[in-house]
Parts: C-alpha cells; sequence; structure tokens
C-alpha cells in the first residue's frame, strides 16, 4: 500500500511540476544533429532569453500529413514546423501554414537589409521562412573504390568500375534528376522532361541498371550507418550527414560535390493557432532566423544560411574548431556542378512522380 | 573469394580432431584427463602466435571445450548419468534434445545479448570495430550512457512512461477485475458479446486503434480543454493515460478470468453466511486468490503501456513523448547506440522486475503454505 501511495504522490508531484513550466511551445524538426544545431545556435539562446520552454518533436518527415489530420481533429499541438521548401508550398496551396510578410515579421539584416532582399530567391512561398541550404550528395568508402576514387556523380550507375551495393534514397527526388543527368540528358532539359511520362520511363530505365545493386534508404541516417558498416560501396545522402560522419565520426568515408542537388529547409507556422500561440511561434521565427543565428547554426552543422549577410559570418565548428565555409554545400569550390531542385516542380509533379516511382520499385 | 578461408577452418578443424583422436587412443598420457590441461594451453598458444593475445582467451576457451569434449566421448561419459537400458538412438537423442532446445534459446535470447556490447561502442554506429573485436578498450565507453542520462529529451520520455504507464495500469487493473469478475456471475446476459466488445483494442489492427483514438481524443481533449478549462498538459497526458488504460484492459480480463475460472465460488457464500458484506467479501476472501492473475494482467498491461509507440504517437503531443517514441524516433533520424543503451537498461529493469514479483510470488505461497518453499 505504501508503495502505491508513493507511487501515486510521485506522479501527481511530476504532473503538477509540469503544469508549474508556464510558458513552452512545441517545435517540429528532423532530429539528430541537425535538431542538435537549432538547440545549440536557436533554442538554448532563445530560451535563455525569454523563458520559454521549448519541446522537441521530431515529425518532420510527417509533417504534411501530420498537420492535415491536426486540422481535420481541431487539435494543433504544434506551434513551429521545420519542412523543406517543397511540403512548404503544398501546405501553403492546402491553407495549412500560414502567410508571412517577410519584410515586416523577419528581422532587417544587420547593415538595414531587407529581410526579402537578404534571403533573395530563397524565399519560394508566401508561407516559407528560409533556414539553410542543403543538398543531397554522395559519399564513397575510400577503401572500396580502388585506386580511382569517384569524380563523377554518374559513378552511381558505373557498376562496373565500381562493384558492390550503394544506398539510394527510397523516392523520386533526388534519383529521377541523377538518372536523367547520367543519361546524357542536359541540366537544363531535366524537368522539362520529367514532366513528360517518356521523360519518367527514361529515368527509370537508367535507375533500371543498377536496380539490383541497390538499397534504398528511408531516413538520412541510414547512408551513414551503411557506409560505417562497409555494407555499401557509396550511398546518397545529405551533405550535413557526410559531414559529421567524415569529420565528427573519422569513418574512411569522402564525400562528392559533384551533380549535388540543392535543397532549402525552413520554418512555417500552422494556421489556426490561437493569437498568443501565434504571437509567441512569430517572436521566435523572427529571433530564430536574423543574421547572428543563422550563421550561428552552421558552427553545428555544414548546412548553408540562406541569408547573404549570414554567409559572411559563417565560422569555425563549434566542437572541432574546423573552418567551416569549405564545407558549405553553397561555397564556390563545391558548386562547379550543382543544381537546384525545382520546387514547382515538385510541388506539382511529386505525387504523380512518386507513385510511379514506387510502382517500379515494387516490381 | 570468401569461400576460401571457411574451407581452411574446416580444414584444419579436420586435421586437428583426427590428431587428437589419434593421440588419444595411441598414448597413454593423452588418454587420461591431462588432454584437458592440455589442450587449452596448446589452443591458448596457436592464438597468440597465429592471431593476437586475444585470441589466447578464446582459444583456451576452446581447448577447454573440444578438451572436455573428446575426453567425454571417449570415457563414455555421455552415458554415465542415463539408465544402462537405453538404446544408441535414445541416446543421441537425449543429447540432440537438448543441443535443440539450447539453440531455441540462443534464438530467442541472441538478439537482446548483441545490443548489449554494442551499447558500449566508442562510435556512433550499429558497428563491431576492430577495437571492440580485439577487447581494446579503446573500442569501448560509457558515451552513450551519459547521453541518455544527460541529454533532456531521453530524460523527459524517461520520466514521461514511469508516470504514464503506472497509473494507466492502475485503471486497466481496477476496470479490468472488476469487468472479469461481473462476466463470471452467470445471470448476466450477452456475455460473450460484451467479452468481444472489451477485447476488442487487443485484436482490431493497432494501427486503426489509434486513428479512431486520435479522432475520439482529440475532441475529448478540446471539451476537457475549451469547456473545462483544464491545462493542455494535463489533458495530453490524461489522454495518453485513458487510451494506454483502454489497451491494457483486455490483459487483465483474460488473465483474471482464466484465475476465476479456478476460484471455488462457495466461499463467497460461506463469506456471507458469515456475515462479510459484498465488499469485505471481495477484498477479504477473492481479491487474494485472484491476485496471481491481477498481477500478471497489470504486468502485461505495464509493459503494454511502457512499450507502445503507434497510439501515443497519434493521441500524444511532444510533451507526452515517451521512451519508445523518442527510441523510434532516434532509430529513424539517427541510428544512435544511445537507443542500445536504453534498450540495455531497460532489459535490466524487466529483468529485476520479473525477479521481484517472482520472489514475492514464492514468498507468499509460502506464507499461505500452498508450496514446501
Amino acid at each position: 500500500m505504501k508503495f502505491t501511495k508513493t507511487v501515486f504522490a510521485t506522479a501527481a508531484l511530476s504532473l503538477f511540476a509540469g503544469l508549474a513550466l508556464a510558458e513552452e511551445m512545441t517545435i517540429v524538426s528532423w532530429g539528430g544533429a541537425y535538431s542538435k544545431s537549432q538547440l545549440k545556435a536557436y533554442h538554448e539562446p532563445y530560451t535563455a532569453n525569454t523563458g520559454v520552454t521549448i519541446i522537441n518533436d521530431e515529425s518532420a518527415g510527417t509533417a504534411v500529413p501530420k498537420l492535415r489530420a491536426m486540422k481535420e481533429a481541431g487539435n494543433l499541438t504544434w506551434d513551429v514546423v521545420d519542412v523543406e521548401a517543397g511540403p512548404a508550398m503544398q501546405l501553403c496551396d492546402e491553407g495549412l501554414a500560414m502567410e508571412i510578410d517577410h519584410d515586416f515579421m523577419l528581422a532587417d539584416a544587420p547593415d538595414g537589409t531587407l529581410a526579402s532582399n537578404d534571403f533573395g530567391d530563397f524565399i519560394v512561398s508566401d508561407c516559407f521562412i528560409p533556414q539553410i541550404v542543403y543538398s543531397y550528395t554522395v559519399g564513397y568508402r575510400n577503401d572500396m573504390v580502388g585506386s580511382t576514387p569517384p569524380t563523377s556523380i554518374c559513378a552511381i550507375f558505373d557498376t562496373e568500375t565500381y562493384p558492390g551495393k550503394r544506398s539510394l534514397k527510397k523516392g523520386a527526388l533526388s534519383n529521377m534528376e541523377w538518372a536523367l543527368l547520367c543519361d546524357g540528358v542536359a541540366k537544363a532539359d531535366i524537368y522539362p522532361m520529367l514532366e513528360t511520362a517518356a521523360g519518367q520511363d527514361q529515368a527509370l530505365a537508367k535507375l533500371d541498371t543498377i536496380k539490383d545493386d541497390v538499397i534504398w534508404w528511408s531516413a538520412g541516417a541510414d547512408t551513414p550507418q551503411l557506409l560505417a558498416d562497409g555494407e555499401v560501396v557509396m550511398g546518397s545522402t545529405f551533405n550535413g550527414r557526410l559531414f559529421a560522419l567524415i569529420e565528427e565520426q573519422n569513418q574512411p568515408v569522402s564525400m562528392l560535390w559533384d551533380g549535388q542537388i540543392y535543397d532549402l529547409d525552413g520554418w512555417i507556422i500552422p494556421t489556426g493557432l490561437s493569437p498568443e500561440r501565434q504571437a509567441r511561434a512569430l517572436h521566435y521565427v523572427r529571433f530564430a532566423t536574423d543574421t547572428q543565428r543563422l550563421a550561428d547554426q552552421s558552427r553545428w552543422i555544414s548546412y548553408g544560411p540562406t541569408r547573404a549577410s549570414s554567409a559572411l559570418l559563417v565560422d569555425k565548428h563549434a566542437e572541432l574548431g574546423i573552418d567551416m565555409a569549405p564545407h558549405m554545400p553553397t561555397d564556390p569550390a563545391n558548386s562547379t556542378n550543382t543544381f537546384l531542385m525545382n520546387y514547382a516542380f515538385w510541388a506539382d509533379y511529386k505525387d504523380d512522380i512518386e507513385s510511379k516511382f514506387q510502382a517500379w520499385l515494387a516490381k | 573469394m570468401g569461400f576460401e578461408p571457411k574451407r581452411l577452418w574446416l580444414l584444419s578443424f579436420a586435421i586437428v580432431s583426427v590428431f587428437l583422436a589419434y593421440l588419444m587412443t595411441s598414448n597413454e598420457y593423452f588418454s587420461s584427463k591431462n588432454i584437458r590441461r592440455t589442450l587449452p594451453v596448446l589452443f591458448a598458444i596457436f592464438g597468440i602466435v597465429f592471431l593476437g593475445p586475444v585470441s589466447a582467451f578464446f582459444g583456451g576457451l576452446f581447448g577447454w571445450f573440444f578438451g572436455w569434449f573428446f575426453y567425454w566421448i571417449y570415457e563414455g561419459g555421455y552415458r554415465a548419468k542415463l539408465h544402462p537400458y537405453l538404446t544408441s538412438g535414445q541416446v543421441l537423442w537425449y543429447y540432440s534434445f537438448r543441443v535443440i532446445c539450447g539453440m531455441v534459446f540462443v534464438f530467442l535470447i541472441a538478439p537482446i545479448l548483441v545490443v548489449m556490447p554494442l551499447s558500449f561502442n566508442a562510435q556512433d554506429f550499429f558497428t563491431f570495430t576492430p577495437e571492440m573485436l580485439r577487447l581494446d578498450p579503446a573500442g569501448y565507453s560509457l558515451k552513450h550512457y551519459q547521453d541518455f542520462f544527460n541529454n533532456s529529451d531521453w530524460q523527459r520520455s524517461f520520466w514521461n512512461s514511469l508516470i504514464i504507464a503506472p497509473i494507466a495500469t492502475i485503471i486497466s487493473v481496477s476496470l479490468g477485475t472488476l469487468a472479469a469478475i461481473g462476466l463470471s456471475q452467470s445471470h448476466v446476459p450477452a456475455k460473450r458479446a460484451i467479452m468481444a466488445i472489451l477485447i476488442s483494442p487487443m485484436i482490431v489492427p493497432l494501427i486503426i486503434s489509434a486513428m479512431g483514438m486520435f479522432f475520439f481524443y482529440s475532441t475529448l481533449g478540446n471539451f476537457m480543454e475549451n469547456t473545462l478549462g483544464l491545462d493542455k498538459n494535463l489533458v495530453g497526458y490524461v489522454k495518453v493515460i485513458l487510451a494506454h488504460a483502454v489497451l491494457g484492459i483486455p490483459f487483465v480480463i483474460i488473465t483474471v478470468t482464466a484465475t476465476l475460472v479456478g476460484f471455488d465460488k462457495s466461499l463467497t457464500r460461506a463469506a456471507a453466511n458469515m456475515g462479510a458484506g459484498p465488499l469485505k467479501t471481495f477484498f477479504k476472501v477473492q481479491m487474494p486468490l485472484i491476485m496471481p492473475g491481477v498481477i500478471s494482467g497489470g504486468l502485461f498491461a505495464f509493459i503494454t503501456s511502457f512499450d507502445e509507440v503507434v497510439v501515443v504517437m497519434f493521441i500524444g503531443s511532444a510533451s507526452q513523448k515517451t521512451l519508445p517514441w523518442q527510441m523510434f524516433i532516434g532509430l529513424r533520424e539517427q541510428i544512435s547506440p544511445t537507443i542500445l543503451a536504453v534498450a540495455t537498461i531497460l532489459v535490466g529493469i524487466s529483468v529485476l522486475l520479473l525477479m521481484t514479483l517472482e520472489l514475492l510470488r514464492r514468498r507468499s505461497e509460502r506464507l499461505r503454505g500452498l508450496s514446501p518453499g
């Protein structure tokens, strides 16, 4: 009986202790090293300044369906959501994300440049508050590529020179672009071709040539694990994951910058928040996307800040002390052969191409 | 290419076996127990020479095993403890049966055991590094355990699980026990139908229950927040606890119903005859006798809540993030060995919990004179 009483008392106390923490907000992000960089660069200083407790929900991977369900049920538990540019456009179109007046709601650059000019083209949607530029790229095991390490993205399709398994994203995004690029299609023609059924079939036919050699990944952590295990000779993932694998974990892995596909990641604020929650969300976002904060984030992870004014402030890694600028996907030395993901294209065609890709995968 | 070393191993193993058999049958010295002393040393030296110091340990282990095994076969020790009239086939089966049982055991336990050394990995991957295989201390570290105890996300989810699971268990045990007792009465109409409804959460696919619960509890939560004016966090906990209690109830009903089958109804009548009211009869007579069923049902309910990831992800918000939720996310986004450290800790807790319960059960049986103890 005593035991039961103690359990009850402890539980009740903890509950009330939880209630005593007045202000809380739930921020949705991706987890892993990325969430850590946000914790260090944004959350910790924000909590120190305002006393608002920030709760991390690492559900960004399912943000779109979850926000739809939350709206349907009238039970919105998220305050700020970290999404890629494509889903942000989708959420904006569906009215699930709030429209932002960038100049009015976000901070100016230190020299007084308006936010819309500082972010420039990265503001791809009225609801999207840009945060970082990252890229899909490829890492390979140094000890499994022989004496001729790959220099081109098309090494993915070259199973003769680089035999062994490769890990690719279990989805159309990035794979379709690379397939056409390595099938000799000019960069400018890739997205127009992918709009047509013939172009999609051509990309899948190219992927067919390596289908037996592919391990499909669905989470950003998969490729680093497979590379560390030596299960694959090369694999695609986000450049920040490869940075962590190579520089922080010291694995015998190198990465390619060739053919990297830029994508953007940023915040959206869901529609339907109560006025005080919305005010808090806006207050947080204004703080987290100012010039200094965006530059601070690049001290924890190798993703490029989206503000032109932040790029000048990119410094050394906070723990490793190495210069971060050469590890940014946007560094001039890294961006000789790249392309920017066409978000508008993917926002329109993603559902169609994705289902076609999944059908091909199941064959 | 990968085939060669295996062949080589088999070949050398065969040569060693034949050589040993020859030694034992031809040489007086080796046919005695001496072989059991010599072999480990030989194998250990072999290990040092060919593979390095760590192999000496494994070499010694192998040597000890083979020495024992060959001696056992040679001396006919395998018949020593069996009835003398068994045929060779029966003896063979006697040992094959034990080997098969052992293999089943390994099959069940190995995945859990593999996790434990990996949780001491010095690297951030689920990989046995060369340092670990060499038993080099540099390959091991406690950093994943430190991460678990220092990381606020892990701590929050751990405490959430410790708040949610016990309360959900208490609710499901009380409701489930009452339901089972009610359903065991002969005068209750439509017993089977009621039973089927009550245990449906166990049968309906979890994801479907979760989807239904999401909409049901969203409405309930909105009502509690907006109309009753309760705190958002408190409502979140209430929702998850109620949902987990619902999932736990079927287990309690089933185990308690099973114990009630063996319960002698005349005892309650005897108690009533002696002037005890229904409540007193229940707590003094019926409850102690069906206690084992209640406890094991409660244990199942607790584990259900403690292990549950689908429903809580639908119903809970991030403030109610439980341990399985955090583990699921960690696995999907990070593949960090912190999960393995947590798993090891949880295995430890489960073993302790089960051992305590078993000891308590034995103690109560002994006290009630049900077993010689």
